[in-house]
């Protein structure tokens, strides 16, 4: 009879080269206060300068979550005063977001959710801060690195869809390209607020606030300690209080403090950054950049393509495979084959190589070769597999392995025959077995010979049936 | 001996071999110590010279520098008490450019507290004087820029401008204070006050001069993306350009025959009368000049509208003093504290006052009717003027009502028309406008200085039009010759 109510606001540090105002390098790095610029630390006289490839990246990000784009980039400041914002304010987007109205829709269980996006915006990161019992230390490595903050609108009800929401909203952002999104390096990290209310009641209840979680297992354990703890509450008559709580190791959250006045910010247009039009030219061109996306993508897969589960969430969660195994298809290769060859010798190679799709010797169109040599009955499974590691080895097109050393299947019946016929007269014992006690050992002891004398080249199934036909032709003279 | 001589004219005395840079250099900084107690020009006088030999007309010539301009390794104290120590790692833009045509920088000069004040009396290291009468202020906040051009130790100077803290101790020093367009001159660097106002502008003692240094300043910059594209102009060449038939305008309500009349202000008066004289002559060698009228309550809210806009903007921009990083750290148990501390005994009674004002102005409750209303005050006479500039070329009007305040004047004699006269530049800074100041006469044995302010990004038709007023006038060249 009560139900949970919960807005989510993800922080996700952008990828680019330079940091979101200056040109001070962005990457992860624990040597304290060397990706700094002059800029980063605020001193007198320093003015932003706006990094066009974050703006690009949070526009597109934006458009992949469905929400609407305003004509102009603007900034706003947000001003307050803390050690970790070196300007004594931050530079952040207010009037004019980079996107509002989305929405990403998600899949939880069975069912498709659709999570409302109320706005997604770009701003910078502060310092970080270490604290020690008498001091604390100031890192500005982290001091205006890209942070791009999405905020939901208070649509979730429960710690599966907000953890489902969290994964799929990482999925997109690597999908894109435009995040790392590593929750242990603090790169994607999220405010959860939650509320807990009746059934029945129209009005949201107390929210309670949690700041800064990065790992998604804690967002789980949070919210469903919290739903857990703010419905005893109400049930026994209590109230639940407004505050900010943590989450704890434990896996339950403690009261940080009491919600006071909401702070002014004294919001008002950064002045130093000239507002600039997004074209529709600009629009055009980045929404053409934004992929098919996951949830489709697996849809997809389940509903034409048929996949397995498994397989689905497989080849749909990441996009570099996703990609690749698309264009294997678009080659014309079989379905099944390709799930089967990428499943085993793909994967198999990237996990024993430890190395990135991309960095495979073996393109799309190579591995669709393959197939097609395997559905066209031009070589076995087995021997396809094996072509395929040993050009992985060489990094050599299978192809031209195929040509170089004649790894072509034998097809041609007269050629099977003649090999068969002389394998049969040098084991004439185990032909007397099949023809005289109809024992059929025989036929696959010949296949086996066959393949073993024809280095693997001839083709199983026309073997078999050549084997069969010799057996029975000599079968009927012996009888005759 | 070189005291004085403009960028010209020390020009070819260098190209022709008579003075050499060290020279020069050595003699500026006699002239700088020799004046430095009686008139307070210079937070730091520098007594070694930095000096490359370059390819430029500003090669070997010394100049000055308002304290908030970022000089690596130079002490840059805003003349404010929180900044007192502080020793920049890095080179405004303006600097970097200076250094590049061969410049030599000899010290950097006093200012009002953080550029907030037109008095030149609130800079941390003492009160600036007029070198004309010691008793009466330069104005500011580019005070000491101001005044060391006036004594004629630098032939140019550099300061920033953003309701009129050049172009109006220009005209009480009797010397040349040009704004160039905003975006023109890159900002980085400059500390900044109000950023959608500030104006790196320069003092020199002639147009051409000011000519001269605007070509080697002006330019995109990287490093500040409100700077506009080169426009490949030599505003030098462009002096000479035809101004004849050019039509000027000034605003009735500024400084028509009636406010001189109605006032019974006698150095207003006379201020005015010497300026509708100037008219006149000007009248005489082809331009037209005409009146024109705007809204008596539009140019009444200049000055709030100014103080809204910029306190706002300065509460922000300075949020970065507090002693954390750099400044003298305050004390207490925790960061709020430590900050408090350092913002309580950095800054005078009178720039706390500005924040105060600045923080409530933007409150969310107040940003409506004080920072919303000052920005479409400023909208409406930024229209204003680009409708005059459609008929007219450039608008004319005197600085002041009149020459340097003394520095015990009272504010008794403030009347509302003259709080007008005295507040129209900020017209310039509201609309990025090229705007010059230049001495056009004497009140009571005291420069008076006149005002263009042009379309904006005509930067080189302004000079060229204050050109030909300089040759008019004949005022030209002026510097205070106490001492000699």
């Amino acid at each position: 009879m009560y139900e949970a109510v919960i807005g989510l606001e993800v922080h996700c540090e952008l990828d680019t080269k330079s940091k979101n105002f200056s040109s001070a390098p962005n990457f992860f790095t624990e040597e304290h206060n060397t990706n700094v610029a002059t800029v980063d630390i605020g001193l007198p006289g320093i003015l932003p300068v706006a990094n066009k490839e974050a703006v690009r990246k949070s526009i597109l990000t934006s458009l992949a979550l469905h929400c609407e784009v305003p004509n102009e980039v603007i900034f706003d400041r947000k001003n307050y005063y803390y050690a970790d914002l070196p300007k004594g304010y931050q530079i952040t987007q207010n009037t004019k977001p980079m996107g509002v109205h989305g929405y990403l829709d998600i899949l939880v269980g069975k069912e498709i959710k659709r999570v409302f996006i109320h706005d997604l915006h770009l701003e910078e990161d502060t310092a970080s801060l270490e604290h020690y019992s008498k001091y604390s230390l100031i890192d500005y490595n982290r001091s205006g690195v890209p942070l791009m903050e999405i905020v939901t609108e208070p649509c979730l009800s429960s710690a599966d869809e907000a953890v489902t929401f969290l994964e799929d909203l990482r999925d997109i952002f690597l999908y894109l390209g435009v995040s790392e999104a590593k929750s242990n390096y603090g790169q994607m990290r999220c405010d959860v607020n939650i509320s807990v209310k009746k059934k029945e009641d129209s009005t949201l209840g107390t929210k309670v606030e949690m700041k800064n979680i990065n790992a998604f297992g804690d967002v789980r354990n949070a919210i469903s300690y919290e739903i857990e703890r703010q419905t005893a509450l109400l049930s026994k008559g209590e109230k639940v209080i407004q505050e900010t709580r943590r989450i704890a190791e434990d896996g339950k959250t403690y009261s940080m403090r009491e919600k006071v006045d909401a702070i002014d910010y004294k919001y008002f247009i950064e002045p130093n950054i000239p507002s600039t039009p997004i074209t529709n030219q600009e629009l055009l061109e980045l929404k053409q950049q934004v992929p098919v996306l996951k949830l489709e993508r697996y849809l997809k897969y389940i509903d034409e393509y048929f996949l397995k589960e498994e397989d689905a969430v497989l080849f749909s969660k990441n996009r570099e495979l996703s990609d690749y195994f698309e264009e294997v298809l678009s080659k014309g290769a079989d379905v099944s084959l390709t799930v089967n060859f990428m499943t085993t010798c793909i994967l198999s190679t990237l996990n024993k190589l430890e190395i990135f799709l991309k960095e495979l010797f073996i393109t799309p169109s190579m591995l669709s070769e393959v197939v097609k040599l395997v559905s066209s009955d031009k070589m076995s499974l087995d021997a396809a597999k094996k072509l395929l590691y040993e050009a992985i080895d060489a990094k050599k097109d299978p192809m031209e392995l195929v040509q170089k050393k004649g790894l072509n299947q034998i097809n041609d019946r007269d050629v099977l025959s003649k090999l068969i016929c002389s394998l049969m007269d040098q084991n004439l014992e185990v032909v007397r077995q099949y023809v005289e006690d109809g024992n059929m050992s025989a036929v696959n002891f010949f296949v086996g010979q066959t393949m073993k004398t024809s280095n693997r080249q001839a083709n199983p199934n026309l073997s078999r049936e050549i084997i069969l036909e010799e057996l029975e032709r000599r079968s009927d003279k012996n009888g005759s | 001996m070189y005291r004085g001589k403009s960028i010209t004219e020390l020009r070819s005395l260098l190209d022709s071999s008579e003075v050499t840079a060290e020279e020069l250099f050595s003699d500026a900084n006699t002239l700088a110590h020799r004046f430095q107690e009686d008139y307070n020009s210079f937070v730091t006088i520098l007594d070694t010279m930095k000096y490359k030999k370059r390819d430029s007309l500003l090669d070997g010539i010394c100049y000055a520098l308002k304290d908030n301009f970022s000089t690596n390794g130079i002490l840059t104290t805003a003349s404010s008490n929180i900044l007192k120590d502080y020793v920049p790692v890095y080179d405004a833009t303006v600097v970097r450019k200076l250094k590049n045509a061969g410049a030599i920088l000899l010290g950097k000069t006093v200012l009002d507290e953080l550029a907030m004040g037109g008095t030149g009396t609130t800079g941390h290291t003492g009160v600036v004087c007029n070198p004309w009468d010691k008793k009466r202020m330069i104005g500011g906040s580019s005070a000491g820029s101001c005044a060391c051009v006036a004594l004629g130790i630098v032939p140019f100077s550099i300061g920033s401008d953003t309701g009129d803290s050049v172009r109006k101790p220009a005209a009480f020093g009797g010397v040349v204070g040009f704004k160039p367009t905003y975006g023109r001159i890159s900002r980085y660097g400059l500390f900044a006050f109000a950023s959608s106002l500030d104006h790196v502008a320069m003092f020199t003692r002639n147009v051409l001069d000011a000519a001269i240094v605007t070509d080697v300043l002006k330019g995109k910059d990287p490093h500040d993306m409100t700077t506009l594209a080169n426009d490949e102009k030599n505003y030098v060449s462009l002096l000479n350009q035809d101004v004849k038939g050019k039509k000027l305008f000034y605003v009735k309500e500024i400084c028509g025959i009636d406010v001189m009349e109605q006032s019974d202000d006698l150095e207003l008066k006379e201020t005015l009368a010497r300026f509708h004289e100037v008219l006149d002559n000007i009248r005489k060698e082809g331009f037209e000049i005409e009146e024109v009228s705007i809204r008596k309550e539009l140019l009444e809210a200049i000055y709030p509208s100014y103080m809204s806009i910029s306190c706002a903007e300065a509460t922000s921009n300075n949020s970065n003093l507090t002693g954390i990083l750099f400044g003298p750290r305050g004390e207490g148990d925790t960061i709020e504290e430590i900050m408090f501390d350092a913002r309580t005994k950095g800054f005078s009674e009178f720039i706390k006052r500005r924040f105060v004002l600045g923080s409530y102005i933007l409150q969310k409750e107040n940003q409506e009717k004080l920072f919303l209303n000052a920005q479409r005050v400023r909208r409406m006479l930024v229209d204003q003027m680009n409708q005059f500039f459609q008929k007219y070329d450039a608008m004319i009007a005197p600085c002041s009502g009149g020459p340097a305040p003394y520095f015990d004047a009272t504010s008794e004699k403030l009347s509302d028309r003259y709080l007008i006269l005295e507040n129209h530049l900020a017209i310039g800074n509201f609309g990025g406008f090229p705007s010059i100041t230049l001495p056009y006469g004497f009140v009571q044995d005291m420069p008076v200085g006149l005002n263009i302010t042009g379309r904006v990004c005509e930067d080189d038709l302004v000079l060229a039009i204050a050109s030909h007023i300089e040759e008019i006038t004949g005022m030209k060249d002026l510097y205070c010759k106490v001492g000699e």
